[in-house]
Formats: structure tokens, C-alpha cells, sequence
């Protein structure tokens, strides 16, 4: 299996209240609460693969928490036998 | 908590290392810093966002004057950096009436909770708009006062539960809520009127849109500009955090209709109407 990432976010998880209010706002449906916390003691948003750069999550943030790249050319994470941990990403061949 | 997906967990830590651009930052650019004392789940930090960055795209940051009033969104003050002045409870409006008339060349705009403007203050917006001033207003509806601790206001909608209406506000008992937004629209002095929202990334790109056509009315000198935002405080409201955005929509916007009310001293056509 393959997934599509045309963006990226960066994640402030430390400035992070766990409002979970960009989980629903991401339409993709990229965003997942982390199951272990920040130094507030609270969980934090992650980025799964498939993310567009729209923006919703940054909007929707009260905590300022996001910051949205575009990528130039999508990256294609090749899921298989990866599952669990950090994938390899390799670029679209054009 | 959403259900885990069996997929991996991207770095999110750094900016990416590949060619990219950068489409969203943490923070608008005339705010000073993104840390702040709000409740999880608060939804006038992200007015506050959409607030900075219509100044922002309007070039109007170095003419711009805000009045503020009372209420937790005063304590966002200290990382704003435009030229504000603090006013008394619900006075925020004739303050701006005053910087106006000396200063007619800047925006000037007021930041006002409900309980700010509706509860302590209805009088100076009414007459403001009513004597048509060329200042905007901007309501943080909520629906409670959230900074003493979340009981009713004079927008707290029939049914609404908060501290002091526990079984949900009864009109018998209590009174029925004030839609303020179309109350300004009645007016005369009104140029434009409108209500917005933040519980989604659309109503927050529509109520973007609405601030700025405010602000553009306001340099035109088109007469009393307002934006009422809805804003979520499941604090004051007594329900889980991730629950403050249904329940604004499903319980607050039916009753505070969002929209255009008033452009260009024309009423819109109601939903009835149109």
C-alpha cells in the first residue's frame, strides 16, 4: 500500500492543550491523538501520511500549534513492512 | 480520542527537508508571541488570528487603533502588536467614537465579548451605530460571561445550560436572548452588519471574509461596521472540549443565524425571504 502526501505541518506539540479540535477539522483525516503526552501532561496531535497542506488544522488550532508546508513535487511513503515506525519517503518519479 | 490507524507516525518536529512552501505559520505575523493562558478548546484565540491577519492583508497595521473591553480575550492583548487602547466595561465603542473623530485616517476597531457589550456596555454600541460612526465592532459571542466563571449573559440562548441556568435558561424566568447583530442591522447609522463563526475551517474562511468587508466598509466611510463571531467556551458551557464546535453549531447558530445581515446599508434578504 501507498500514500500520497502533496504538504506537511509542524506540530508545536509542547504549546499543545489537547483540545482536539483539529482531528475532525482535517479532512484527509491525517491527524491522530498521541497516545503519550507533552510536558503539560497532555496528548498532542500526529501526522499520518496523506496530508495535504490545506490548512484546516491551522485555522481551527486556538494554541497556534501548526505551521503548513506544500510540497514542490508529492511524496509517495511506501507503507509495506513499514507500518509502525518511520517510513523511508522517496519522491514521484516525474 | 479518534481511533488509531495502523499507519505510520510522520516527523513533524522540523520544517521539511525537501523543496516546499510554506502556506500557514504558527502565528500571524502582528501577534508576538503564540503562548497563552485561554482554556483548551477556546475559540477566541482563533478570532483573534482572523482579526490580525485582515489587518495584516489590508496594509493597515501601522494606522490601526483597537479598543478592547472586558473579558478573557483582554488577556491576548499583551501579544498583539497594534496600538490598543483599554476601556471600561462595555464602553469599548464610544472610546473608538472619540479616536476616530481625532484620528479619521486610522481603523479603528473594538474587540468586545458578549457580556462586554450586550450585558454592561448595550447602550454605547447602540448609539454608536446609531449615530453611524465610522468604527468597527467585533463581538466574541459565546453565550456566557466565561472570565467569571461562565453564567448567562443577555445572548444566551433558550435552553442554554450555564452556572446560574442549570436546567438551561427558561424565557419565563430569565428573558429571551438579544441577537445583537440584528438589532445593529436596524439601524440606520449601520453600514454593515454580519455574523460569523469559528467552529470549522469554513466558517472561519467566510467569517475571515466577513471582518475584512467590515474593515473595507469602515475606510470607505460607509457608516457603523460589525462582525458578531461565534465562539466556542466548553468551559462555560459545561460539555467535553471536543464538543464545543457541534454544539456551537447545533445549539448557538440556529438561533444566531450566520451571515451577511447588512452590506453597504442594504438589509440582506432573510432565509425566508430569499
Amino acid at each position: 500500500m501507498s500514500v500520497v502526501s502533496r504538504g506537511t505541518v509542524r506540530i508545536a506539540t509542547e504549546r499543545c492543550k489537547g483540545c482536539e479540535l483539529c482531528i475532525p477539522a482535517c479532512k484527509p483525516n491525517v491527524l491522530q491523538m498521541s497516545t503519550k503526552r507533552n510536558g503539560l501532561g497532555l496528548p498532542y496531535p500526529e501526522l499520518l501520511p496523506g496530508c495535504t497542506g490545506c490548512n484546516a488544522c491551522l485555522m481551527v488550532c486556538p494554541d497556534f500549534c501548526f505551521e503548513v508546508y506544500r510540497y514542490d513535487e508529492a511524496t509517495l511513503h511506501d507503507l509495506d513492512g513499514e507500518v509502525g515506525g518511520h517510513v523511508g519517503e522517496k519522491e514521484l518519479s516525474p | 480520542m479518534s481511533k488509531r490507524r495502523n499507519l505510520p507516525v510522520l516527523n513533524t518536529e522540523n520544517a521539511p527537508t525537501q523543496p516546499a512552501r510554506q502556506t500557514g505559520e504558527f502565528h500571524p505575523g502582528l501577534q508576538l508571541t503564540a503562548d497563552h493562558d485561554l482554556c483548551p478548546g477556546c475559540g477566541e484565540p482563533i478570532a483573534l488570528r482572523i482579526l490580525l491577519e485582515c489587518i495584516e492583508s489590508l496594509g493597515l497595521a501601522e494606522r490601526s487603533i483597537g479598543v478592547i473591553g472586558i473579558g478573557c480575550y483582554t488577556a491576548l492583548t499583551s501579544m498583539i502588536d497594534v496600538d490598543l487602547i483599554q476601556a471600561l466595561h462595555g464602553r469599548a465603542p464610544s472610546v473608538a467614537t472619540g479616536a476616530k473623530r481625532m484620528r479619521p485616517e486610522n481603523l479603528l476597531f473594538t474587540l468586545q465579548g458578549d457580556g462586554d457589550m450586550v450585558n454592561e456596555g448595550l447602550q454605547e454600541v447602540l448609539h454608536t451605530a446609531a449615530r453611524g460612526e465610522n468604527v468597527t465592532c467585533i463581538l466574541l459571542n459565546n453565550g456566557v460571561f466565561g472570565e467569571t466563571g461562565g453564567h448567562m449573559t443577555a445572548t444566551t440562548v433558550l435552553g442554554q445550560r450555564t452556572k446560574n441556568t442549570i436546567d438551561g435558561r427558561d424565557a419565563d424566568y430569565h428573558g429571551h436572548p438579544i441577537l445583537i447583530a440584528d438589532l445593529i442591522a436596524q439601524l440606520g447609522g449601520t453600514g454593515y452588519a454580519a455574523r460569523g463563526s469559528v467552529h470549522d475551517a469554513p466558517s472561519i474562511q467566510r467569517t475571515r471574509n466577513l471582518v475584512l468587508r467590515a474593515f473595507e466598509n469602515q475606510m470607505r466611510g460607509d457608516g457603523f461596521s460589525f462582525v458578531e463571531i461565534l465562539t466556542m467556551c466548553p468551559t462555560g458551557w459545561f460539555i467535553p472540549t471536543p464538543e464545543g464546535p457541534d454544539y456551537l453549531n447545533e445549539v448557538l447558530a440556529p438561533v444566531h443565524k450566520l451571515g451577511e445581515l447588512k452590506s453597504g446599508g442594504v438589509h440582506a434578504p432573510t432565509e425566508s425571504e430569499s
